[in-house]
């Protein structure tokens, strides 16, 4: 456990949100500090996609109070290319198809637009292949998947590996990594759990949100946040996670109610 | 759909403005004294004005197709002057002389010099020195006899070429707007490439401009001998001088054994504004006629302009181990309506044709992809393949395929592909979550559909119709 020692890096108070005239965001506290590993676990519908997305800034979900600190600056404000550009990268639980657009050519673009953005230089198509090789190798990727249309008929599996890929590309500053390990096999888990600890550093976090103990045993959080119906109800250390399997979610919600009433 | 989405696609129409330039028009209204007075006017042999007035005889007794999918008020072709051409002009001996307007045209349609120059009329070595266009191109055909003129030239200097050929592809009375057409006409290209030579460089409608004036009506007749060779390139990216609406052009192609013609256009008449209002009604018959052994004829269109596009650009596969291809893109976007495809007909023995179709819709556009393969009862071994697909920008636009079969050879084979696809949030979400912008991202996503259908045009060719999806699909993004 880093023992918060590192800089703040997203610092999130209060944040609620609505979609389609519904709240469903209900008040997120949370803070993560640099070189710390936090997961969010809770029960499907509890909204840890919606939060994710909403950090990366989908067009669907409407901020309707509290804010979002990334590295001092009001990540809100900025549309969700800035905040790509700015080091916050989002691994999508169900990664969309592009058909028509080589996944070369798309992961060439990314990376020279965001690492660009930081002063590095552009990779021109043959130098990027080099790069990108070298990348996918760690990750035991074929290199198959450059020339494939973006994430077009790629297996569940595939296309967790090719948004780890396109993290190890971007090296973020936050990765919040939104059921990355759903629909691994145990040497996929691995692989990807690998690719996942090569990148940390002292600089950066990587927020896991995901439903197994497993994934917690390749990537060791230092804190677990139990999330439900639009808010965070329970954090704690690594065992939290451990119990959450053994016990399941329902007493969660029986020790939050019992939390809040002694509180009030 | 978000209105980035759909700002993003909405891009005002760049070429929409008038150049002021005297012109000589007769009244509005259609009847055989008008089509006596063009035919005089243009100075024509007796053979021509009864080709023309068999035409509109012909043309009198017909109705306007009501099969394609676009909806539009009834034309009054009462309404419609048919022959205006600015006044005629001495040749002129430097730019100076040139009208100020014309240049000043050219210059926002961002035109090169040198070719302003030779759109203008002006003999271009008079003012660049040694560097002459015009000149040079028509001596470096001439030199391997290759005739490449306006129509009406070709009238009057090829008489015996222009009437073995004109209306053998495409009758006058093939259909309503080709029968309009063939009555009355004002001008167009010719080209005619002889045996065995292959045309030493592209021919571009550019070079022409000058001398073809209106473009309303207009006619185009290419003819490659056997073993002969051309690239033709059609740019509509132009604005016409006309205000009219209705533009119903022909173009019929001859290959003759063993030749081989390759048809581009990029087309970007007046769209409309993005109420629907005005626009080009572009009511197109394009035909081919693969008539020799082992001859080809491609057509490759990319078409992003017109109220209502109609054009099914075709290919009478005549001649045994003949091929035909179609390559299409066409962009639909607020109220425009393309009904556009092509028809393959399989006559002769092992023909082959490959149809390959690319309809982008935006806005509230309609964009159908209609296209007939037909194997005849001779054509032992013939092959089609068709790849129809569609995308989707937004909900309000719709897309639909009409393909027709009709096969009378069971030796032939058949297949016949089709995609739709949507350009959606979630797809720019994904782009914009790694850095990449909107406007980007539609571009590259719009470059992979596309892509099958530009590597087939010439060079500098493609690079102008990307350069055009670019513009119409880029907008105000923040
Ligand atoms: N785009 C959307 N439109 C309507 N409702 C949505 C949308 N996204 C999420 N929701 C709703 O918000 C709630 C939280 O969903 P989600 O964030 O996906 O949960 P989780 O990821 O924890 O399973 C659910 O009730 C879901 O139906
Ligand atoms: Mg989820």
């Amino acid at each position: 456990m880093s023992a918060s020692v590192g800089k703040v890096l997203l610092a999130v108070k209060g944040l609620t949100a609505a979609v389609g005239g519904r709240n469903v965001l209900k008040g997120i506290d949370l803070t993560v500090r640099a070189g710390e590993v936090h997961a969010i676990m809770g029960p499907n519908g509890s909204g840890k996609s919606t939060f994710s997305k909403v950090l990366a800034g989908h067009p669907v979900y409407e901020v309707t109070g509290g804010e979002a600190l990334f590295d001092g600056v009001d990540l809100l404000a900025l549309t969700p290319e800035a905040r790509a550009r700015a080091g916050f990268f989002l691994g999508f639980q169900y990664p969309v198809e592009v058909p028509g657009v080589a996944n070369a050519q798309f992961l060439r673009l990314a990376y020279n637009t965001v690492r660009g953005g930081r002063g590095k230089d552009e990779l021109d198509p043959l130098e990027f292949d080099d790069f990108v090789r070298e990348k996918m190798k760690l990750l035991e990727m074929d290199p198959a998947f450059l020339d494939r249309s973006v994430n077009e008929g790629f297996s569940g599996g595939e296309k967790k590996r090719n948004e780890i890929l396109q993290m190890a590309l971007l090296e973020p500053r936050l990765a919040l990594l939104d059921e990355t390990d759903s629909g691994l096999d145990i040497d996929a888990l691995r692989i990807v759990a690998g690719g996942v600890n090569h990148l940390r550093s002292a600089d950066n976090a990587v927020v896991l949100v995901t439903h197994y103990q497993r994934l917690l045993n390749y990537i060791v959080p230092d804190f677990v946040h139990v999330m439900d119906g639009g808010r965070i109800v329970l954090t704690g250390g690594k065992e939290l996670a451990l119990e959450l399997e053994a016990r399941g979610y329902d007493w969660v919600e029986e020790a939050a109610r019992s939390k809040a009433a002694r509180a009030a | 759909m978000s209105a980035v989405l759909q700002s993003l696609i909405d891009q005002p129409y760049q070429h929409g403005f008038v150049t002021d330039i005297e012109s000589d028009t007769v009244p509005k209204g259609l009847d055989e004294s008008v089509i006596r007075m063009i035919s005089l006017k243009k100075n024509e042999p007796a053979w021509l004005l009864d080709f023309r007035l068999g035409a509109y005889r012909h043309w009198l007794t017909m109705t306007e197709p009501t099969w394609p999918n676009v909806h539009y008020p009834k034309i009054d072709f009462q309404d419609i002057s048919y022959y205006s051409a600015p006044k005629p002009k001495a040749k002129l001996a430097s730019m100076d002389e040139v009208d100020p307007e014309l240049l000043r045209t050219f210059e926002k349609l961002g035109v090169p010099l040198h070719e302003r120059a030779a759109l203008a009329g002006v003999a271009v070595d008079v003012i660049f020195d040694s560097v002459s266009v015009a000149t040079t191109y028509k001596k470096k055909l001439a030199e391997v006899g290759v005739i490449f003129c306006s129509f009406s030239e070709a009238v009057h200097e090829h008489p015996e070429l222009v009437r073995r050929y004109l209306g053998t592809v495409i009758p006058s009375a093939d259909n309503f707007y080709a029968a309009l057409n063939s009555a009355v006409f004002t001008d167009g290209s010719f080209c005619f490439i002889p045996r065995g030579v292959k045309c030493p460089m592209e021919l571009s409608t550019y070079f022409r401009i000058n001398t073809q004036e209106s473009g309303q009506f207009e006619r185009t007749l290419i003819i490659a001998e056997e073993g002969a060779s051309v690239s033709y390139l059609e740019g509509c990216t132009a604005p016409r001088f006309d205000t009219n609406q209705l533009h119903a052009a022909v173009v019929e192609l001859v290959a003759l054994d063993n030749a081989d013609i390759k048809y581009s256009t990029v087309q970007n008449w007046y769209a409309g504004d993005e109420n629907g209002l005005g626009g080009i009604y572009n009511f197109v018959t394009k035909r081919g006629l693969c008539k020799g052994v082992n001859s080809r004829i491609s057509w490759t269109q990319v078409e992003t302009g017109s109220a209502i596009t109609w054009k099914y650009p075709s290919c009478i596969l005549l001649g045994d181990n003949s091929v035909g291809e179609f390559y299409s893109v066409a962009l639909t976007n607020h109220y425009q309506q393309a009904d556009t495809g092509t028809k393959m007909i399989h006559v002769g023995r092992n023909t082959r044709s490959t149809i390959v179709s690319k309809g982008i819709s935006a806005g509230h556009s309609s964009n159908s992809y209609r296209g007939l393969v037909k194997i005849g009862p001779r054509a032992e071994g013939a092959r089609n393949y068709s790849q129809c697909d569609s995308m989707l920008i937004g909900q309000q636009c719709s897309a639909s395929t009409f393909p027709y079969l009709q096969v009378q050879n069971h030796t032939a084979k058949v297949e016949h592909e089709a995609t739709t696809s949507r350009i959606g949030e979630e797809q720019l979400f994904y782009f914009a979550s790694r850095g990449i912008g909107n406007e980007e991202a539609v571009s590259m996503i719009i470059n992979g559909f596309v892509k099958d259908v530009f590597t087939q045009l010439p060079m500098e060719f493609a690079v102008e119709a990307g350069r055009l999806l670019g513009l119409k699909l880029e907008g105000s993004v923040g």
